[in-house]
């Protein structure tokens, strides 16, 4: 059970508050409701390269890390298609340096051009390295075309090219900046050892005055059902063949999420899951194989991903998946199978609460989902999933007209 | 008005004072030492089996990792889908890892699922039973796998400059190759299994909410096996580094960045300059701040990331520098690093500078230090280099009490540029 106050201030922007005194650190969160899904699709990879410029230096202060460091902390942030998030932890009795310099780069940023350049290299640097000079590097990119035709999903957090990094200007990174770094627009969590009145006091200090900024109304295009199945099969220079195949899944809000969070980890989560138990163990036809999906605000998409031992045919390897797919949607899961997944979903939540940053990071996230409570209730909603839920949604997720199909083959 | 521009007081984390809580420790009565640290938040716990069972001892290339990887893949009762499936139903981790002296077994579970659990492990470590179907698929992946990490500009510089700093028949120069993975044996398996995990040295660590019973279930499962009745006989590997300092290796033609790695050899942790080095490495490439990252990726944009390491072995070390950066800017990017280092040699560091580390270094212990677990995983690497807490008070004091012509000193005596392995991989 996780206990927090919550309070906002004039400003718009929403605070909440952890206390943990078991630790002699505090962590401060700041989450800023902004994603990849919300860029201009001439302009892609932005969200995410503005959390680079997020580090180099804002209106007061020339330099993020270093007083940072001073004061004995250490941070980092990250992008994903739905949020951008910021986070660090240092000593408590140094509070309040994390309250300075999150609440400048809150009130604005320094727009230095070095910066930018600078970090227009560094993200191009970070997209060789994890896209293109990686076997099945581009895999997603080509996915996430696929399956997605409308939606901004349809590109990753990197950017969909390069050349929408290369270009990004000064003047497009002021406008992103005012139209989503704004109060209204963000939520603060303070965790570790401080005290809701203390954290009150420092946020009207460093917060209070900022302006409050024009809430973002986000109107992203919605993907519509998909109607006819999708085959897509590529080339490359890879050592061995490989198989990607998604479904359209639910958004993280709906009732369905849970039932097909567990769907996902019945089929392919880990060494007793359906799939690599009869593919990789039983028939030996893939190499690894695992189901799973992100997490997505909106519509998301159900991924089985496997790589074929050497000499696998691609049909049959397909329809070997297909077998897995058929059987559970025509045979009711064992209760014994659904508490499995059931139970180990208590542990990795139960494990992932452990660290006050952790706890802080979900926190936030919640509380954007609407109810930072909604982290105390999480597991009841797992536990409320039934065998009835997992039969309907496997029969609904899993239909051909709904599944988005890559084959990755070795040259 | 607020003036934004000053910043608020700290407290120089340099002024905490920080200690490592000494964890509890008993025995079992086949002398099995256990060591806990009864804390935490949540109701969990975490588990490790330690065994003498590294790279060290293998009696054939990657029989180690082979037997580790496979001790929870079929026991005389249970097949390996058995096995995973109790262990998942009740929510449980049974990882395992292999590392050069030791290799280990770990357990996490809700604390209240522990009772289920531990008779699974215990048969792992009597009747393990290596079946020929799981040794034959293991072959089959780790060649594939083998294969896709070769096309890896960093996969294959990693293993090249262990090879060049400790040459290819040590157990930190050694890697495996397709041929390898075809020539070990079950009988191999089965035989190291015998030796080095059945009749073998182990040592349990735990932390975390440990029930009452904890002693008394361990006991019972554990404190029966032919554990610690043998003496290991101690090995000794001969460190045969490469002659030549410098390579420039094309893995891929097309490839758009280079891995480079820039090493040398640097003395154990028992060496008194140690923990002297670790404040200088820090400064040097050990964390965001540091000169490296500074000029290197802040200023020139020249990688995503670059770091350097004290590389800390039990028995030799290496300091190192490693870095994926752009082709074109490869050789570049190994300039700056040697001016990083030459400047250093310069004594160019202000206090200003010096402090800004310290406190770094110190406020990340302190948060290196929150939670069970990772206080026993300090106290695991002090008890396999046979040292306690008396090292780590003073490394704490090292890093508060360290001037900069200290540092300056340190970097003449070790970041000599021709005395560094040079390597870079496309």
């Amino acid at each position: 059970m996780i206990t927090f106050e919550r309070f906002t201030l004039s400003n718009g922007l929403k605070v909440l508050v952890h206390e943990d005194t078991s630790t002699p650190m505090a962590v401060v969160n700041v989450l800023y409701d902004v994603g990849a899904r919300d860029e201009d699709p001439a302009q892609t990879g932005f969200a995410h390269l503005f959390e680079h410029l997020m580090f180099g230096g804002s209106i007061n202060i020339p330099d993020y890390d270093d007083p940072l460091q001073v004061a004995g902390g250490e941070n980092n942030a990250y992008t994903t298609n739905d949020i951008t998030n910021y986070y660090c932890q240092l000593p408590a009795e140094n509070l309040e340096t994390a309250f300075w310099l999150e609440s400048d780069r809150m009130l604005s940023l320094a727009f230095n051009k070095k910066s930018l350049d600078v970090q227009r290299k560094v993200v191009c640097e970070e997209f060789k390295e994890h896209y293109i000079n990686k076997p099945y590097g581009d895999v997603w990119h080509i996915m996430r075309e696929l399956a997605y035709k409308v939606h901004p999903y349809r590109w990753m957090t990197i950017g969909k090219e390069l050349s929408h990094v290369e270009n990004a200007q000064l003047d497009d990174v002021k406008r992103f900046f005012f139209k989503h770094y704004t109060p209204l627009n963000a939520i603060l969590v303070v965790a570790g050892n401080v005290k809701t009145d203390q954290v009150k006091a420092l946020a009207e200090k460093w917060f209070g005055d900022i302006p409050s900024g024009e809430k973002y109304v986000r109107n992203i295009p919605q993907e519509p059902a998909q109607t006819e199945e999708r085959r897509m099969s590529v080339t490359r220079n890879v050592p061995m063949d490989a198989i990607y195949k998604t479904w359209h899944m639910c958004g993280r809000m709906d009732d369905d999420y849970y039932a097909t969070d567990l769907l996902s980890d019945i089929l392919g989560g880990g060494a007793s899951s359906r799939l690599y138990e009869s593919l990789v163990k039983h028939q030996q036809l893939f190499v690894q194989i695992n189901c799973y999906h992100f997490g997505s605000f909106d519509g998301g998409l159900l991924t089985i991903e496997g790589q074929l031992v050497k000499g696998v045919d691609m049909q049959v390897a397909e329809k070997s998946i297909l077998d897995e797919i058929e059987k559970i949607k025509n045979e009711m899961i064992a209760e014994r199978e659904l508490q499995k997944v059931q139970n180990k979903t208590e542990s990795v939540m139960a494990f992932e609460d452990m660290s006050v940053m952790n706890r802080a990071g979900s926190l936030a996230f919640y509380e954007l989902l609407g109810d930072g409570e909604m982290m105390n209730e999480e597991f009841k909603k797992y536990q409320d999933v039934t065998t009835a839920d997992l039969h309907r949604l496997a029969n609904q997720i899993f239909r051909p007209e709904n599944c988005n199909t890559l084959l990755y083959m070795a040259e | 008005m607020l003036d934004r521009k000053i910043a608020p007081q700290i407290k120089d984390a340099v002024e905490y004072g920080i200690s490592l809580k000494k964890p509890d420790v008993f025995k079992l009565s086949n002398s099995v030492p256990v060591y806990t640290n009864h804390a935490g938040t949540e109701e969990v716990i975490q588990i490790e089996w330690l065994f003498k069972a590294g790279n060290w001892y293998d009696t054939k290339n990657n029989v180690s990792a082979a037997t580790n990887f496979l001790i929870k893949n079929g026991t005389i009762k249970r097949s390996a889908y058995e096995i995973n499936e109790f262990v998942d139903f009740y929510g449980a981790y049974l990882n395992r890892s292999c590392y050069n002296e030791t290799a280990v077994v770990t357990l996490h579970c809700l604390t209240r699922q522990l009772e289920h659990i531990l008779p699974i492990v215990q048969e792992i470590f009597r009747e393990a039973n290596f079946p020929e179907d799981e040794l034959n698929i293991y072959r089959q992946n780790m060649k594939q796998r083998l294969a896709v990490n070769l096309r890896k500009c960093d996969f294959v510089a990693g293993r090249k400059i262990d090879e060049l700093m400790f040459g290819s028949k040590h157990p930190y120069g050694v890697y495996s190759e397709m041929e390898h993975y075809d020539a070990i044996t079950s009988e191999d398996i089965k035989a190291y299994y015998d030796s080095f995990y059945k009749n073998g040295n182990c040592t349990i660590f735990s932390a975390g909410i440990l029930p009452a019973n904890y002693a008394e279930l361990l006991e019972k499962y554990f404190g029966t096996l032919p554990f610690n009745s043998k003496t290991i006989v101690e090995q000794t590997h001969e460190v045969q580094p490469f002659a030549e300092k410098k390579w420039e290796i094309i893995n891929d033609k097309d490839g758009v960045q280079a891995a480079i790695r820039i090493a040398r050899p640097f003395p154990t942790r028992h060496h008194p300059d140690f923990p002297k080095t670790q404040v200088l490495n820090a400064l040097f490439g050990g964390f965001f701040g540091s000169r490296l990252m500074t000029n290197i990726r802040e200023d020139k944009g020249y990688t995503y990331g670059i770091y350097s390491y004290l590389v800390n072995h039990i028995h030799e070390g290496m300091w190192m520098i490693s870095t994926e950066a752009g082709r074109d800017v490869c050789h570049a990017t190994v300039q700056e690093v040697y001016h990083e280092m030459q400047q250093l040699r310069d004594g160019d560091i202000d206090q200003e500078e010096l402090l800004q580390v310290k406190n770094y270094l110190i406020g990340t212990l302190l948060g290196d230090l929150d939670g069970p677990f990772q206080i026993m995983s300090r106290w695991k690497n002090l008890i396999l280099n046979g040292m306690d807490e008396s090292y780590f008070n003073h490394s704490v004091e090292v890093i508060k009490n360290i001037t900069a012509d200290e540092l300056k000193e340190l970097a003449i005596k070790y970041l000599n540029p021709d005395e560094f392995y040079e390597l870079i991989v496309i």
